[in-house]
């Protein structure tokens, strides 16, 4: 065992090798843009350089004598597309603001025209000499613009169920002992994944073919489809890597029905790699985020009063929101509690899922007050956790299904060593660099979603599991190999994995961190059914009461069976045995498996888990050095302990969370789109002016996994990991630079410009 | 990016040769119609952006074995302008002699662009200004002589507060330059009409009304190499930015100093990401020389530094952020064991 290979605790599985590593370390893995297509024309986009008005002209006449030119589409020759839903009303599409219908414009790096030609180099340079005339209105930018309209989230969109509230916040908060009232700001964000955004199309009759990374095959299947007109078992959506996504591949974008309706029109496949200004605008972003957090709590820390009021950024076409006080307002125990989130139009393109979508902007505000809270209690920020904590959120009372957040606190505390912390704000230093730590919780609610899926055993013992999962760098591959070898009692070796192909039977998208309970819950139930067809061929008397896999837990008390499976397979007198099975969690609708095959997903867990509340849960811990002088501020130490069920695969489990507390440190320290509030526009759209932290940001990243089991949630025992990992930190970062300045930051990005000590 | 001719000049007279066209037209040297490409880290990277569009590119990288070498002879030390920063970087003389040269290159760009990059292209790398980048905006002096400045009321946060003007607030994003602005380094300079050799302080050019003329270099003309006098063993370069590598100072100082019991006998100042050039604060050095060094005449020679910065709507830190580095650096050039 290794760092990279923690040594398996109870209710863990092996920490085998990626699946898919030796294919990504040497290159032959294939991503989109890499799939070979026969003679393609290259499309380069040319975008909207305003957020609003309208396109008076275009003068192509510069860009159509570039040699090897085919084609140049625009609103005025482009085939009308058949419009597209938005995702959160029953659709699929990331926006409805389809490009190419009218000289309108809604939106900065609105898709204008669409340069084809023999080569990518001819497509560029025709696109740079295409030559634009707008009218442009003044956009509205953001939340301190004129023009901005705000409505409650709640009935603007299906995803947003409701305003938690219980007891009577105003009354209590008046009569607690010490109160906390204060605004947070997250800035707008982009996922910027290292896989641009490519699609490449090919029809083949009046069937398409597209190559494209995708969080979600069937989806962008059905997708497509509804736009172009035709069946949806016409459309083959191709895509076995992904090479990061994070929210910003799982819905449909304009650009990929675009260019099927051109290839069609050219009787040629096309293929488009959007570059990496454009991609901050071809996809989604995460939006700003403003917050008021109230905390009313007694002199012991009791919490009697929690308030939290969001406000988020959408577009004009779009009302989306994350919501996150679905989470904020059954964290803590707490008798009295209001929320309300407010969505505010703006003229932006319209924003998405990025990586734990309501938790990152709503846990930073929450968890900074309540480290406020703490240094008004004069209070370690653990105790006021601890006090507070609960098995049972208080908005409906539901139990947990499980829940180790104090475990994680307190394993946590030991290793990074909290006990030498001296409380008192600006009292640890090193020369010049005042040092503070710094702690927040972390949670993800557990997610699971209807998926189906293929398995065959052969006689010598080889596996092939079918299921139109993907591999976004989550260890999807490797996970569901291991669930298959489990059940099936093979070497992991032996089992192949097909995933990241919509003729492959459907799995939900890759996000909401549901992708290993569902997709293993599934492939345990199916190979389950393999089993079964042995065990009838071995034991053609004993019916079938051995190797079900029950719903809702206790899968893995199976009777160890030491099969003979070459037996059973001449008993049965067939070499393949193969079966296909639907999975759906407990407490999915009924309409469950019709809406699966359409692309539609039914997602249960979370709050919303019948009477219980599913969540996993974590502790972050944080060092910061704030230069006395120049004020830089440095994070030599990031510590998280967590605890999500059971762990398939301590590898991949820990590069997943140490990802994510990465990508935490960044959401505190470095990202943040910078918008030109004149215009509307992302002025830092590429990866120089977009800071991500390098590795010389991040010295030092400690994981620890607990061992937890969960009977409750799916067949896997699995609680989802991929978004645990960046809850929480940025908040872990503001209170440790407050303990170590005494300045409390309520506005990230923190900037060192900031720092007034 | 545009179609181009691309030549490989096998030596400096053929170079110079291929290039002389490009003095022919009245282009300044950034819009020349043919540019050399040396590590291309710059040229490569604007092109694609759309932003320069020669016609032709002559590749000078052959000259490397006559305009590479690195020498420390009579104490004075001659860089050749094709020598790859990460080598000069490395060297361990220039580090033990020279520690504001060697660091300035050191903490530039990664590794691979250090590897790639030449001196002499380095002290030409043109602003980072999003708005300059970008082509999609219309207006920028620089880019397009007389349509405005976007960043001027626009997201500013990177720019300049000194050496600035009305048509333009760019940051000159190097740190190499500043050492040898610093440490009073000449030009050596190759043309058709023969060879020129200027103090490096007169290569880059204040915006003024003229943003689009950045040197004083004719098209057409190389630099072939650096020259800097006399050895400066306490010497430091401070760059403090939004993240540890691979990002442009916020505010960055060059320091040289001749220290004898305690006296500061001379002083050399430089200031990086605050301006619109290569900057030396010469009313700054003026008040540590002859002076017993302590950390109050730090901030006072810190101050003297920044006198007439003026600042837009987000970029006011850099003025009491540029201070507080140049003072920083005083103090780590002062205590440095050389």
């Amino acid at each position: 065992m290794t760092t990279a290979a923690p040594a398996p605790k109870a209710n863990m599985g092996q920490p085998i090798p990626r699946y898919d590593a030796v294919a990504k370390v040497t290159g032959t893995a294939q991503y989109a843009a890499d799939m070979p297509l026969r003679d393609p024309a290259y499309a380069y986009l040319v975008t909207s350089a305003i957020a609003k008005g309208r396109v008076d002209n275009f003068d192509l006449s510069e860009a159509q004598k570039v040699r090897g030119v085919v084609d140049i589409v625009t609103h005025e020759n482009a085939e009308h597309l058949e419009p597209a839903k938005f995702f959160s009303n029953g659709g699929y599409a990331s926006t409805t603001n389809q490009p190419l219908r009218s000289p309108d414009i809604a939106e900065e790096g609105q898709i204008i025209a669409v340069v084809l030609a023999d080569t990518y180099e001819a497509a560029r340079e025709a696109a740079h000499r295409v030559k634009v005339s707008y009218t442009a209105a003044t956009p509205t930018a953001s939340f301190h613009s004129p023009g901005t309209v705000a409505a409650r989230a709640k009935g603007q969109l299906a995803m947003f169920k409701d305003d938690p509230k219980v007891g009577d916040f105003d009354k209590a908060f008046e009569e607690a002992e010490v109160q906390i009232s204060a605004e947070y700001e997250t800035p707008p964000q982009h996922h910027n994944p290292m896989e641009l955004f490519a699609t490449s199309v090919a029809w083949n009759g009046d069937s398409l073919t597209i190559y494209e990374p995708s969080q979600f095959v069937h989806g962008l299947k059905n997708g497509v489809a509804t736009q172009l007109g035709i069946d949806p078992d016409r459309v083959h959506v191709v895509n076995p890597y992904v090479g990061g996504a994070f929210g910003s591949k799982g819905s449909m974008t304009p650009r990929t029905a675009i260019m099927a309706s051109i290839s069609r029109r050219l009787r040629r496949p096309v293929k488009l790699v959007a570059t990496r200004d454009q991609g901050f605008n071809v996809s989604t972003y995460r939006a700003e985020t403003r917050h008021r957090v109230e905390l009313g709590a007694m002199s012991d820390g009791k919490l009697t009063a929690l308030r939290h009021e969001g406000w988020e950024i959408s577009s004009r076409a779009d009302a989306y929101c994350v919501g996150g006080t679905k989470t904020t307002t059954r964290l803590y125990d707490c008798p009295n509690v209001d929320s309300l989130v407010w969505i505010v139009r703006a003229d932006r393109n319209t924003p998405g899922f990025m990586r734990s979508p309501p938790e990152v902007p709503y846990l930073f505000a929450l968890e900074s007050a309540m480290d406020e809270l703490a240094y008004q209690l004069k209070m370690d920020p653990i105790e006021l956790r601890r006090v507070n904590d609960t098995n049972r959120e208080p908005i409906g009372g539901k139990p947990y299904t499980s829940r180790s957040l104090m475990a994680c606190f307190d394993e946590g505390a030991k290793a990074f060593g909290w006990a030498e912390r001296n409380r008192e704000p600006r009292s640890m230093a090193d020369g010049e660099w005042l040092i503070g730590y710094g702690c927040a919780t972390t949670c993800y609610p557990t997610q699971m979603a209807p998926a189906a899926a293929r398995v065959r055993l052969r006689r010598d013992g080889r596996v092939r599991v079918e299921i139109a999962g993907h591999e976004i760098g989550n260890g999807a591959y490797t996970v569901i190999a291991q669930a298959a070898a489990t059940r099936l009692e093979v070497p992991v070796e032996r089992v192949t994995v097909v995933i990241g192909d919509s003729d492959l039977p459907p799995a939900p998208v890759a996000g909401g961190s549901n992708s290993t309970a569902s997709t293993c819950s599934t492939v345990m139930m199916v190979c389950d059914q393999v089993r079964q067809r042995l065990l009838k061929a071995m034991m053609p008397n004993q019916g079938q009461t051995v190797g079900q896999t029950p719903s809702g837990g206790a899968s893995r008390s199976d009777q160890r069976l030491d099969l003979d499976r070459e037996a059973a397979f001449d008993a049965l007198g067939v070499s393949v045995i193969e079966e296909y099975g639907e999975w759906k969690p407990d407490g999915a609708p009924a309409d469950s498996f019709r809406a699966m095959h359409n692309g539609q997903v039914r997602m249960v867990g979370g709050p919303e888990f019948g009477g219980k509340i599913a969540y996993a849960f974590g502790a972050d811990f944080v060092e910061v050095r704030v230069n006395r002088f120049t004020h830089e501020i440095r994070v030599p130490r990031v510590l998280g302990a967590f605890a999500a069920g059971h762990i398939m695969n301590p590898r991949t489990a820990r590069s997943q969370l140490m990802g994510g507390l990465i990508w935490g440190v960044a959401s505190a320290l470095h990202e943040a789109t910078e918008l030109d509030e004149r215009y509307a526009r992302y002025v830092n759209d590429n990866l120089a002016d977009y800071l991500v932290p390098v590795n010389a940001d991040i010295p030092d990243v400690e994981v620890i996994l607990l061992s937890e089991e969960d009977t409750q949630i799916n067949p896997a025992g699995v609680k989802g990991l991929g978004e645990l990992g960046n809850v929480g930190t940025n908040a872990a970062v503001c209170n440790a630079i407050f303990h170590a300045t005494g300045q409390r930051i309520r506005r990230l990005p923190v900037r060192l410009e900031k720092i007034e000590v | 990016m545009r179609s181009f001719a691309y030549q490989r000049a096998a030596d400096p007279s053929a170079a110079i040769q291929a290039l002389a066209a490009a003095s022919a037209s009245n282009n300044p040297l950034t819009e020349a119609e043919i540019q050399p490409l040396a590590g291309g880290t710059t040229l490569l990277d604007l092109m694609k952006l759309d932003v320069m569009r020669p016609r032709a590119i002559v590749d000078i990288n052959p000259l490397s074995p006559t305009w590479a070498t690195v020498s420390l002879e009579n104490g004075n030390l001659r860089l050749g302008a094709m020598a790859r920063m990460a080598d000069v970087a490395a060297n361990p003389e220039i580090q033990q002699n020279y520690p504001v040269v060697a660091d300035s290159l050191k903490l530039a760009a990664s590794a691979q662009l250090r590897n790639m990059a030449t001196l002499g292209g380095n002290v030409l790398q043109r602003t980072r200004c999003t708005y300059f980048r970008d082509v999609s905006y219309e207006a920028c002096n620089k880019r397009n002589p007389g349509s405005g400045c976007a960043a001027m009321d626009g997201f500013n946060r990177s720019h300049a507060v000194l050496g600035t003007s009305d048509k333009c607030i760019a940051t000159y994003p190097g740190d190499f330059a500043q050492a040898l602005i610093a440490l009073d380094a000449s030009v050596d300079i190759t043309g058709k009409s023969g060879t020129r050799t200027i103090p490096f302080a007169q290569l880059h050019k204040a915006p003024g009304d003229t943003p689009q003329l950045e040197t004083t270099l004719e098209p057409g003309e190389l630099i072939s190499g650096f020259t800097i006098p006399g050895r400066w063993p306490r010497s430091a370069y401070l760059k403090v930015r939004d993240r540890q590598s691979y990002e442009f100072a916020l505010a960055s100082a060059a320091i040289a100093l001749d220290v004898q019991d305690g006296t500061v006998r001379d002083a050399r100042i430089a200031l990086g990401g605050v301006a619109t050039l290569p900057w030396r604060a010469r009313d700054a050095e003026a008040e540590l020389k002859g002076q017993k060094f302590d950390d109050a005449l730090a901030e006072r020679v810190a101050e003297i530094a920044f006198e007439g910065a003026s600042a837009r709507s987000h970029n006011e830190f850099k003025i009491e952020l540029g201070k507080r580095v140049v003072a920083r650096a005083l103090h780590q050039a002062m205590t440095m064991e050389i």
